[in-house]
């Protein structure tokens, strides 16, 4: 069949149509011409145009986390392509679906330090899952194809795609999606049996176990967090989440111990210390996770599912290793489960709980509550109290309040908690909610923010107004990168340089000056109004709330520390002093 | 896993099938380099025209840990088809090939002359003060020849790198 020739511009407009695309990110530029023309003449898909290439890359970031689907990014060649870096790092951390296409200056010019030229396959080699740079307009449909197919299986990951202007100028043969046959890239996604089996078994022997679950779970889709919390209500085990995982299984369910970590719960932390069989599904013993490593729950036996292989035995050697998709083995896990009719060891069980609940009794959480400054926890347990019963998103930033959003926030399903985990991106909520909102046009999207991470995109402002996207910014001011000051605190004997935000815009008349709205709480009493105002308006809204600014995050566990070293609130502090090990660590 | 408890470093001999497209080794060498492994040597070319397959063959050092993570990031390289390890998986042959060039005179150049015919080396290139001897063999083997040579006059080596294969009639 001869097909009527198409330019490279309206093939990759009809490839990303075929494959689904609905909204794509990004900023024109000279490279990316004939692509925003191709835009310009039709009416299938939607460009939201960001105001800087970062931006564009977190907002399909929040896309993809709320929706499932594949978030789609377009930016020019040279600085473009080379704003897009921390956002492709960003979501290879994170494990996030992205298609990115760059322009590139034409083929002939490639090498000749053109204007506006970068290396850009060279330069996002090591953050993106994989990357292309197409010479052959022929060849452009299928890497096109390919590329959603590498981004959104196996490991899902960013994907580049490197367009110089000649190939997108000129003719040549387009090719449906159907069924892309890669060579080499198979991932696995059924378990082996045996395997599953015998994690069965070791399931079902166990005294202490706990489950330890992360961003994997969510990546599989919401039918794997349903198999998980079946299975967890069956055996009657107790479960913790990663940052990446929470929402997988429900936060406020009895059997959840909240966040595991750095900033996890007490209970959770001495659990995973104390257990003696841990089952790793979907997360990968980060550092953030596991503490010391020689301490790390010593006497447990540990199985960990993944489907990247090159997690298992990364950081932490385990002692059965599942390779494939969570669904997927939590679907042959359950069968085998039912069918040799394994019980958990009930008694073992009623004793285990009992230590969990005295864990749990020291209500790890608490804060001194005042009422002559909001503590920014209690700001975050209202928002959280008073936006139950809508439909609400929340993306962060990254600092304290990221990490008291992790621990008063509790989701009940997966996909509605984005924020920049691995990589620790400041900026990263505004534009993410950007993106959440678009996906979600009538949803309450919430991004808890601070004043030093928020000012990192406020730039988006000016997109938010642009598109009438409804996102709500509740910061928390405390004047501070508070999380540079806590450490600086505790491992710097609290001389705080460079960490007191100071000459803060005016973050209401900001707001007034984008053209969204804006207002400032200040007293605990007007706390409660203001958040239901925030969820009341159909605006795009900032709130510049001011929070105590000396509070820190507990608990903690200090770097260099184990799990059962952990640092329950800033009476501790004195108790417990960091290793000079930990001093080096980050 | 018990042996990934061994903090022992030991030599492996890495061949791995990717496809021959532009920037491949520079994902299995930026790999490398990212993640701290060391590259002691590394030879490419192209084994199979029609399918456009590279074969790379990597030596390098770890605990069985290290090793086994250095084997899993090589797998998840989207142009990698497939990845094995020639010093665990079954006996294997490496040979690695040297251009030695020998610059002297008298006694000495008759000396070069006579450890090369030892060593099976041919002379591929003769001058009135020089010899280029080509040798073959294992890497230790290779080794030994240089240094019998430092005293001899060496002035130039390239080595190049080492290339491996699994014993048997089965392909990798």
């Amino acid at each position: 069949m001869v097909q009527e020739a198409m330019t490279g511009a309206e093939i990759v407009l009809k490839a990303l149509v075929d494959q689904g695309v609905e909204v794509i990110f990004g900023y024109p530029g000279g490279a990316v011409l004939p692509l925003y023309d191709e835009l310009f003449k039709q009416n299938k898909l939607r460009h939201v145009l960001v105001r800087h290439e970062q931006a564009a890359l977190h907002a399909a970031e929040g896309y993809a986390r709320s929706t499932g689907k594949v978030g789609c990014v377009l930016v020019t060649s040279g600085p473009g392509a080379t704003n897009a870096v921390t956002g492709l790092l960003d979501a290879m951390c994170d494990s996030v679906p992205l298609v990115c296409l760059c322009g590139q200056v034409p083929t002939h010019l490639i090498g000749n330090d053109a204007f506006q030229e970068a290396d850009t396959t060279g330069i996002t080699r090591p953050c993106t899952k994989h990357n292309y740079l197409v010479k052959d307009v022929n060849k452009l449909a299928r890497v096109v194809h390919e590329a959603f197919y590498v981004a959104r299986t196996g490991r899902p990951g960013p994907v580049v795609i490197d367009l110089p202007k000649d190939v997108l100028v000129t003719r040549g043969e387009y090719v449906g999606p159907a069924k892309v046959k890669h060579k080499s890239y198979k991932p696995q996604v059924k378990a082996d049996p045996k395997l599953v089996e015998q994690m069965a078994e070791m399931l079902s022997q166990a005294k202490r176990p706990i489950f330890y679950i992360g961003g994997g779970v969510v990546n599989s889709g919401p039918a794997a967090s349903q198999l998980l919390t079946q299975f967890i209500h069956t055996t009657g085990y107790p479960c913790t989440q990663t940052l990446m995982g929470l929402g997988a299984f429900p936060g406020s369910d009895p059997q959840s111990l909240g966040m595991v970590g750095m900033h996890g719960t007490y209970e959770s932390n001495m659990a995973m210390h104390g257990s003696d069989l841990m089952i790793c599904i979907g997360a990968r013993f980060d550092d953030r996770v596991t503490g010391r490593l020689n301490a790390f729950a010593p006497n447990s036996k540990k199985i960990h599912v993944d489907i990247d292989p090159s997690s298992i035995n990364k950081n932490v050697a385990v002692d059965l290793a599942v390779i494939g998709d969570v669904a997927h083995v939590l679907e042959d896990l359950t069968k085998i489960w039912k069918a040799k009719q394994y019980r958990a060891d009930e008694k073992a069980l009623k004793v285990w709980w009992a230590q969990i609940e005295q864990w749990r009794a020291k209500d790890c959480l608490r804060f001194v509550q005042s009422n002559k400054v909001i503590k920014p926890q209690h700001a975050i347990k209202r928002i959280y109290e008073l936006t139950r019963g809508h439909d609400t998103y929340f993306t962060t930033e990254v600092g304290q309040h990221q990490m008291w959003a992790a621990q008063f926030l509790k989701f009940e399903e997966p996909n509605r908690w984005m924020t920049s985990g691995g990589l620790g991106t400041m900026g990263y909520g505004l534009p993410a909610a950007m993106g959440v909102q678009l996906a979600h046009p009538d949803s309450l999207v919430i991004d808890i923010s601070g004043e030093a991470s928020v000012q990192m995109n406020i730039q988006e402002l000016s997109t938010l107004c642009q598109y009438q996207l409804p996102v709500k910014i509740f910061i928390l001011n405390n004047q501070y990168m508070g999380m540079v000051r806590q450490w600086q605190e505790l491992l710097h004997g609290g001389r705080y340089s460079q960490s007191y935000s100071e000459a803060l815009p005016d973050f209401v008349k900001l707001a007034d000056a984008y053209g969204a709205v804006g207002f400032r709480v200040d007293q605990v009493g007007d706390l409660d109004g203001a958040i239901e105002e925030m969820i009341k308006l159909k605006r795009t809204v900032i709130v510049d709330c001011r929070v105590d600014s000396s509070e820190n995050c507990f608990p903690m566990i200090p770097s260099g520390a184990a799990h059962n070293e952990m640092l329950l609130g800033p009476s501790d502090e004195a108790d417990k002093p960091v290793s000079e090990d930990g001093m080096v660590l980050v | 896993m018990s042996n990934f408890n061994e903090d022992t470093v030991r030599r492996h001999t890495i061949a791995i099938l990717v496809d021959n497209e532009a920037g491949v080794l520079a994902r299995v060498i930026g790999l490398f380099s990212g993640r701290g492994y060391n590259i002691e040597s590394l030879t490419v070319a192209e084994v199979d025209p029609r399918e456009q397959l590279s074969r790379i063959t990597i030596v390098t050092s770890g605990t069985p840990m290290v090793i086994e993570q250095i084997k899993a990031q090589l797998r998840r390289l989207v142009p990698v088809h497939k990845v094995s390890d020639l010093t665990v998986e079954g006996p294997s042959v490496s040979r690695e090939l040297a251009l030695v060039k020998v610059s002297s005179i008298g006694e000495k150049r008759v000396e070069s002359l006579r450890i090369a015919d030892i060593f099976r080396a041919r002379v591929v290139d003769s001058t009135n003060e020089s010899f280029v001897f080509e040798i073959v063999g294992a890497t230790e083997k290779l080794d030994a020849f240089v240094n019998l040579m430092e005293p001899l006059g060496l002035v130039d080596v390239s080595r190049t790198g080492v290339a491996a294969i699994a014993r048997g009639p089965n392909p990798i």
